[in-house]
């Protein structure tokens, strides 16, 4: 949502690649704060290792077509140019795809469509036409590293509270007291609207307090 | 860029298709390539972690057994041994104990579920005629409720000794598998289901029921062709 803009301001002042890191793992965070990629964010966050793999599953798949795409910035017409992102977006996630099934067959039975949907989530077309095609290689991987990361944990952030309340256990090790009551409702959809709306929340808060100061 | 398509249209444009042909499929190649080079490379292990997977549910729903072989139906219902690489065709798997006793048989089955077809694998004892062990394959069942078929202690304890004994005269099981509502349970055949996964519960008695009312008449009749096969 508000990525064109505020890119476009950062790229003509010319900020640092460190800054390009920084921006998508806090200020500019893909979920906390564009609100993008909705889809699994909300689906696949009901446990902490689902929610891990998915998050390093799209951020392999944006580092790698961020790095494509900006090799190929000045050969892809642009009339074609969402078409070509669409493939090599594409392309990633079979490879992703192939690739976790040969790490654990429970893994992508617990992921199941969920990874062939990366090839629409909106973070990663965004990032492809709104920064790679229009930056250096190197900035490129810095901004795909930090929007991955920064996706990366969220996804975890939503996970690790909706397995420890609604299973009691963090990757799979019980953290809570054998009397302790299961939030059935934190492991269903609902739960993930929850979580999602609490940790927003949080997050909006710690922004207003800073803009304050 | 744009610029100077406006201004020329017509000198750019043939030009132009021919930059956005040889970009296409380019980048077509480039990524059919990857595609394939990754395919390649994860096969084996890939087929290997399946067929794993399987044999570990195998082991599970026949307890006690070391060893399995696989058999496939023919269209007439002869059981001939397999390397299971057809999936096209219904495949059981024999399980036999350290002595290469034939112990039973686990069939995979499927059904209808709440959410989305449930595949299950079950274990049948001819000598006991019961149903031994059960194990789910694949399901998309609600977490929490639905998935409650895979983990419920009380429900699975209804497949330790599930009787699918066969009538008289060994054409058809006595007793078809019945789904039951939780809790009343009396007959030996009967599933006792699980409030709270109401439907998967019920899901899988009847696909236990009507697998078990094909299949076993079928295994039982032929049980020597999977007893003599344990050493070759």
């Amino acid at each position: 949502m508000s990525t064109g803009i505020t890119k476009n301001a950062g790229i003509n002042t010319n900020p640092s690649s460190t800054d390009e890191f920084i921006k998508g793992l806090w200020r500019e965070n893909p979920v906390f704060v564009q609100v993008l990629g909705m889809c699994p964010v909300l689906a696949v966050s009901n446990t902490a290792e689902n929610a891990l793999a998915m998050g390093l599953a799209t951020a392999f798949v944006l580092l790698m077509s961020n790095i494509l795409v900006a090799s190929l910035r000045n050969f892809i017409p642009k009339q074609v140019r969402i078409a070509s992102f669409i493939l090599i977006i594409a392309t990633f996630v079979t490879i992703v795809d192939y690739a976790i099934q040969a790490i654990s067959v429970d893994l992508h039975k617990n992921l199941g469509a969920f990874i062939s949907l990366i090839v629409v989530n909106c973070l990663i077309l965004s990032r492809a036409e709104a920064f790679a095609s229009k930056n250096t290689i190197s900035k490129s991987i810095m901004d795909a590293l930090g929007m991955g990361l920064g996706f990366v944990f969220a996804l975890f952030c939503l996970g690790a509270v909706r397995e420890l309340l609604g299973n009691g256990t963090l990757f799979d090790i019980g953290v809570f007291p054998n009397g302790f009551q299961e939030w059935i409702i934190m492991i269903l959809p609902a739960g993930g609207f929850f979580t999602l709306a609490l940790w927003l929340l949080l997050f909006n808060f710690f922004k207003s307090k800073k803009v304050q100061v | 860029m744009s610029t100077e398509k406006t201004i020329s249209p017509q000198a750019g444009a043939p030009q132009g298709s021919k930059k956005m042909l040889t970009a296409m499929v380019g980048i077509g190649v480039f990524c059919a390539l990857l595609i394939v080079l990754t395919f390649e490379g994860t096969k084996d292990r890939i087929e290997r972690l399946r067929a794993e997977a399987l044999e570990k549910a195998v082991f599970n729903v026949l307890p006690g057994i070391t060893k399995t072989r696989i058999f496939q139906m023919t269209a007439e219902g002869q059981f001939l041994p397999s390397d299971g690489q057809d999936r096209s065709k219904t495949l059981v798997y024999a399980g036999y104990d350290e002595a290469d006793t034939f112990v039973g048989v686990a069939i995979e089955a499927s059904g209808q579920g709440y959410a989305d077809v449930i595949r299950i694998l079950f274990g049948y004892n001819p000598s006991t005629q019961t149903v031994v062990g059960f194990y789910v394959l694949e399901s998309k069942e609600t977490p929490g409720l639905g998935d409650k078929i895979e983990k419920d202690e009380n429900f699975l304890a209804n497949f330790r000794e599930l009787s699918v004994a066969l009538s008289a005269d060994l054409s058809q099981v006595e007793n078809k598998v019945i789904p039951v509502k939780q809790g009343s349970k009396t007959k030996a055949w009967e599933v006792d289901g699980i409030t709270g996964a109401t439907i998967s519960s019920r899901a899988i008695g009847n696909i236990i029921g009507e697998s078990s009312a094909i299949m076993v008449p079928l295994i039982y009749s032929q049980l020597e062709s999977f007893k003599s096969d344990v050493n070759k």
